[in-house]
């Protein structure tokens, strides 16, 4: 009864979310004429041109760099936390990554503004703003899901299987990257659509430092804003139109969130199949 | 060759036994940590022919086998001392690890297929040794299965994941995986304990065969597999090696009394 009760308030919730976004979103885009909404790459609310799709192309870019930068690491990290590293090691990192997905965003954006803007302004071209610095940081804080999501897929794999491979001559290394990692490979799979998740969603340190011009860039090197950035940034003030255009961006995010956790339970449900 | 020799020994048991040594142990112990797993082994694993190593569960069986392709190196903490050879050469010292496993192969106790298709299993070995060319897998692959008496069974279907296969013929397909690397020595850990009657008929019959082309090292706590496979017989009580001979002898004369006791029941 108690459990009923609590699951019900969440599915309450989501159902609540959902009515409040859709009914204040979608009027705001069929006013606006949804091609124009998608497609514009004009985001001028003071002559009432709101296109998003600089937007939408800006949390793509900084999703795809965050998983550029995030996942290589994060799955290497959790392949030698998961099989090479010694029990003295691995006390040392598990709570240094648990550490890492308990940091506040605003401390990560604290971070990229101090120490990541001034390096990639002194060293690269552009103003360090940008969507190079939105994606390396990115890439920082989804290792801790990423990592987690994949150890624990790899350790779900049988030991008899790495065993197996060693026994037949094959180095640690082949055995990790033939046996173990296909093995696991729909687990992984799922931290990395985790990591997109978490990527795509993130607001307050993506704003601290990717310049957040609303113009399609043209290079790594230039700022971009994504659309939860446009949200954050204009809402304080907006009115009308222009507030109904932000929720209007809210349903936007909200359906790339709901196709990537489909696309989550789909590769989960395809890893318990076989 | 070898059998006709071994033959004539036994007509006239006063003659040496000539059989050449494949592996040897030499005042082996063997510590996981604090604990003293191996207590000065010493013993000859003769070429082309089957060894069974007996005794009571944790008399250090599956670890001496694991010794011998030095899968100990995993353990955290394990410890070896004294000598392990092969043809002559010390395997912690003079043998690279990855070629030593080549050549001494291993089959579990559990099967252990990897979860991919039949014909990946059997191709994983020789393509980590270098053998890349279809043709060549194509041949390889067909033989190994032939040679673990399964190529029938699976024929049809090597494209398809090995995990579908019954226990006993993933059991197969894991001693033609070890074939695959065309190994000099085969160390099969109780291979047959998890198996039905059947299957453990045809895994005796293999091993049999087996012993013209390698050399065998097998576990088992099944006395009459030991009488019905094996040439030679070590039986093992915490950690020490209690005895060894030939496997006839050591069954019906055996020489310490706690082997007498054991071979006929009375404990273990
Ligand atoms: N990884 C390990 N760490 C610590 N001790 C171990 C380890 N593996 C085995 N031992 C200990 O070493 C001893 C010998 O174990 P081993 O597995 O070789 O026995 P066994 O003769 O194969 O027994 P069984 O017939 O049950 O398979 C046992 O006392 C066991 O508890
Ligand atoms: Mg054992």
């Amino acid at each position: 009864m108690l459990f009923t009760l609590a699951a019900a308030i969440s599915i309450l919730a989501v159902a609540l979310i959902c009515v409040f976004l859709f009914a204040n979103g979608l009027p705001a885009m069929f006013q606006i004429g949804i091609p124009e909404f998608l497609l514009g790459t004009t985001w001028k609310p003071g002559s009432d041109m709101y296109g998003i799709f600089p937007m939408i192309v800006g949390s793509i870019y900084v999703t795809a760099g965050a998983i550029l930068v995030g996942v290589p690491a994060g799955i290497l990290t959790a392949i030698y936390l998961s099989r090479f590293a010694g029990s003295r090691v691995a006390s040392v990192l598990r709570p240094g990554i648990e550490l890492l997905a308990g940091i506040p965003s605003v401390v990560y954006g604290f971070f990229g503004l101090m120490v990541l803007v001034p390096f990639i302004r002194a060293t690269m071209p552009g103003r360090g703003l940008s969507l190079l610095a939105a994606s390396m940081l990115l890439g920082i804080m989804i290792l801790p899901t990423v990592i987690t999501v994949a150890k624990n897929a790899l350790d779900a794999v049988p030991k008899s299987y790495y065993e197996g491979a060693l026994a037949l001559g094959a180095t640690r290394e082949r055995a990790v990257f033939r046996i173990l990692v296909p093995a696991a490979f729909s687990g992984i799979m799922a931290a990395v659509v985790l990591g997109v998740g978490r990527a795509i969603g993130e607001t307050m340190a993506v704003v601290m430092v990717a310049g957040n011009q609303p113009v399609m860039p043209n290079s790594i090197f230039e700022g971009v804003r994504t659309m939860t950035a446009n949200i954050v940034m204009e809402m304080g003030y907006a009115a009308d139109l222009h507030r109904g255009a932000l929720i209007a961006t809210g349903v936007v995010l909200f359906v790339f969130i709901m196709l990537i956790s489909l696309l989550f339970s789909a590769i989960k449900k395809r890893g318990e199949e076989r | 060759m070898m059998q006709e020799i071994k033959q004539d020994a036994r007509i006239a048991p006063s003659l040496p036994v000539i059989s050449e040594t494949k592996m040897g142990v030499e005042e082996l112990d063997l510590f996981y940590g604090e604990f003293q797993a191996l207590k000065d082994v010493t013993l000859d694993f003769p070429k082309n022919e089957v060894t069974a190593l007996i005794g009571p569960s944790g008399c250090g069986k599956s670890t001496l086998l694991k010794a011998l392709n030095r899968m100990n190196d995993l353990v955290d903490g394990c410890r070896v001392d004294g000598l392990v050879s092969l043809d002559g050469d010390d395997i912690y010292r003079d043998v690279p690890v990855n070629d030593l496993r080549r050549r001494v192969g291993m089959v579990f106790q559990q099967p252990n297929p990897f979860p991919m298709s039949i014909y990946d299993n059997i191709a994983f070995g020789p393509r980590t040794h270098g053998i890349k060319g279809k043709a060549e897998l194509d041949v390889i692959v067909e033989q190994s299965l032939r040679d673990a008496a399964i190529w029938d069974e699976v024929k049809d279907r090597l494209k398809k994941s090995a995990l579908g296969l019954s226990g006993g013929q993933q059991q197969r397909l894991c001693i033609a995986r070890a074939l695959a690397v065309q190994p000099e020595v085969l160390l099969l850990d109780e291979s047959t304990s998890a198996l039905d009657p059947i299957s453990t008929a045809k895994i005796e019959d293999l091993v049999v065969e087996f012993a013209s082309k390698y050399t065998v090292i097998m576990v088992t706590h099944n006395m009459l597999q030991a009488l019905r496979v094996s040439t030679k017989t070590a039986f093992f009580l915490l950690g020490e090696m209690v005895e060894a001979g030939d496997t006839d002898e050591l069954f019906t004369h055996p020489k310490d009394s706690r082997t007498a006791d054991y071979v006929s029941g009375r404990f273990g």
